[in-house]
């Protein structure tokens, strides 16, 4: 390990390019001439490459190209193939799921979501593919796989969105097209239709763990660049064999905040910090309209809302079951 | 004493700002000097507030206390205490509860020898706060803009906001902000998920060092961007999430008052989707 040093300075420094590891449990076939960059230098490594393709990058490529073809090609369609109407147009382009009527079927008409739901499937197992990937890649060089399991908990959202919540509701017109604007319009509509997500309690979880985890590497990153001088961004040296850069990172935060975490710790809290996010917001995604018709009137019956008066000619019942209605608390 | 195995060594004199060693010494594990002490009298009063200001509201049930800004009229006057002073000493409190502990962090890095990152990542915070308070009442001209302090009625604050600009997804700021908090958690669950992998490789295999984490990366991504860069780039996104979230505030009633998806109307307008040739009607 001695010759792999990050060397603090501004000089950007290239080594001789590294092509492998020297392990002894596999003989990988990589792809591409390594290169230097000196723009990426003044950020972080300056090499580009070599890189593993294998079977199941070249198939998550394929199928994800797929994908944005059908996107785009139905995207170009629907403005006649006029190709200055579409770049004009491309931030407001969409292209939607089956409507209502549809169901749950697997053959609508191409125009009316059937490429939806083609682009849906190869989208799908581009990702899924590439999850196989970041595991096999975490084994091959005799590593954990908690970056896999991290990713998987994206596709855990993902999958929410566009395939499981959309069974659950009967009809794939739940789901959410793929565009810039629509998927935007989709997210606020959903909101709406719901009694606002803002009183979905997972929401409110994914929501801290969306802004704990920027807070989180906030605090990390800057620790970490501030103990740099010291080599504190050798992590895993330090984890290994605690120096100076991990006792002053820990003890910055312990006479801070009273409490410290450790170089292995801290990726820990990061890293549930992250994987939390998605987790929360997929369950909050999938009980909204399958267990749950109303955010706003949920969170009246279990007290967390003020119930207010309703608007003239808009006659607002309390939920069934809430019993003795809360006094009205909004000042 | 709360003290570390190692931490004696460190606990030397020297590197405040103010005060000299009047206030250079640990409270159990905290340093105090004398930014701890006006975090802690700011911070006090502030909470004293805040409790007092529940206990002459409606409602002890947590989620639905609230303390609530001023009404419009008083402007940028002070209000009565019942009627949005509260609130007013409150945030007073609170923003000299947040610069003192950004300045008590910046002594204890003077004393450890570090960098000033934390603090000045803190700062992005803190502007944050204060562009949602101080900067976007003040362009608006009265203290009633700023969010009241609640569980439930900040959020209910958020909505109504937002809806007032119709969708607020079409704030272009509101955009860079999201994307920006969703690249960080992106980047950190790779950051943490890979350090991870690294430390914890399974029973009987051998501890891994940077070396395999760039090949991991390379491997997967084609680019590693190393040790140091992951730390450079974590704290550029995430300082870019808070900033980018003032600034949608900021521009969201003092400099754009119609609702934000006209703001895009500039796109369709533009004088290159004319060209002869082409009949765009």
């Amino acid at each position: 390990m001695a010759r792999f040093h990050t060397l603090y300075t501004s000089i950007v420094v290239q080594g001789p390019l590294e092509y492998a590891l020297p392990t002894d449990d596999e003989k990988p076939k990589r792809y591409g001439r390594p290169f230097h960059s000196r723009l990426l230098g003044r950020i972080g490594e300056t090499q580009v490459g070599p890189t593993a393709l294998g079977f199941t990058g070249i198939a998550s490529l394929v199928c994800g190209f797929i994908a944005i073809e059908i996107i785009g090609l139905n995207m170009w369609a629907s403005v006649d193939w006029n190709p200055i109407r579409f770049i004009k147009m491309l931030p407001f382009l969409s292209l939607d799921p089956p409507p209502a009527k549809y169901g749950l079927s697997i053959m609508p008409p191409l125009r009316e979501g059937g490429w939806w739901l083609m682009a849906g499937f190869f989208l799908t197992a581009a990702i899924l593919l590439w999850w196989l990937r970041m595991y096999r890649r975490a084994i091959a060089l005799g590593m954990g796989t908690h970056v896999a399991w991290a990713f998987a908990s994206a596709i855990w959202l993902y999958l929410v969105l566009g395939f499981f919540r959309p069974i659950l509701m009967g009809s794939w017109s739940e789901a959410v097209p793929f565009g810039i604007i629509s998927h935007l319009n989709w997210t606020a509509t959903f909101s709406l239709r719901y009694g606002n997500i803002f009183y979905d309690p997972f929401h409110m979880l994914s929501i801290v763990f969306l802004y704990g985890s920027t807070l989180l590497f906030a605090m990390h990153a800057a620790t970490i660049l501030a103990v740099a001088k010291f080599g504190g961004e050798r992590e895993t040296h330090e984890i290994a064999d605690r120096g100076t850069a991990m006792e002053r990172a820990a003890l910055f935060w312990r006479w801070t905040m009273g409490f410290n975490a450790n170089f292995e710790s801290i990726h820990r809290w990061t890293y549930w910090f992250a994987v939390l996010t998605p987790l929360c917001g997929g369950i909050g995604i999938l009980i909204t309209g399958t267990l749950v018709d109303n955010w706003y009137l949920w969170g009246v019956k279990h007290g967390i809302a003020p119930m207010y008066h309703p608007l003239p000619g808009l006659p607002l019942s309390p939920p069934a079951g809430s019993g003795k209605l809360p006094s009205l608390g909004a000042p | 004493m709360a003290m570390l195995s190692y931490e004696r060594k460190y606990r030397v004199l020297g590197g405040t700002l103010v005060g000299g060693s009047t206030f250079d010494f640990w409270l159990g594990p905290f340093y105090v000097g004398f930014f701890g002490v006006t975090t802690a009298i700011f911070a006090s009063v502030g909470t004293a507030l805040i409790v007092y200001g529940a206990a002459i509201g409606p409602t002890w049930a947590l989620f639905r206390i609230s303390i609530d800004p001023p009404p419009l009229h008083y402007g940028l006057h002070f209000a009565p205490l019942r009627d949005g002073g509260l609130w007013q000493l409150i945030t007073i409190c609170a923003i000299g509860a947040f610069c003192s502990w950004a300045l008590r962090q910046v002594e204890i890095a003077r004393k450890l020898g570090m960098g000033l990152h934390v603090p000045i990542a803190f700062s992005a915070a803190i502007f944050a706060y204060l562009a949602l308070v101080v900067i976007r009442p003040v362009l608006l001209g009265a203290w009633g803009y700023g969010f009241p302090y609640g569980i439930m009625s900040h959020l209910d604050w958020v909505s109504n906001v937002g809806y007032q600009y119709l969708h607020f997804h079409y704030n272009p700021a509101h955009m860079l902000a999201v994307t920006f908090f969703f690249t960080t958690t992106f980047a950190l669950a790779l950051h943490g998920g890979e350090i991870l992998a690294a430390a914890n490789p399974g029973r009987g295999k051998a501890l891994k060092y940077g070396g395999h984490e760039s090949v991991y990366f390379r491997d997967t991504i084609l680019y590693s961007i190393g040790e140091l860069g992951i730390h450079r780039l974590g704290l550029f996104l995430a300082i870019n999430a808070g900033v980018w979230s003032a600034v949608c505030m900021i521009i969201s009633g003092p400099f754009w008052t119609r609702g934000w998806p006209y703001w895009w109307s500039w796109w369709l307008r533009l004088p290159i989707w004319s060209p002869h040739g082409f009949n765009l009607n």
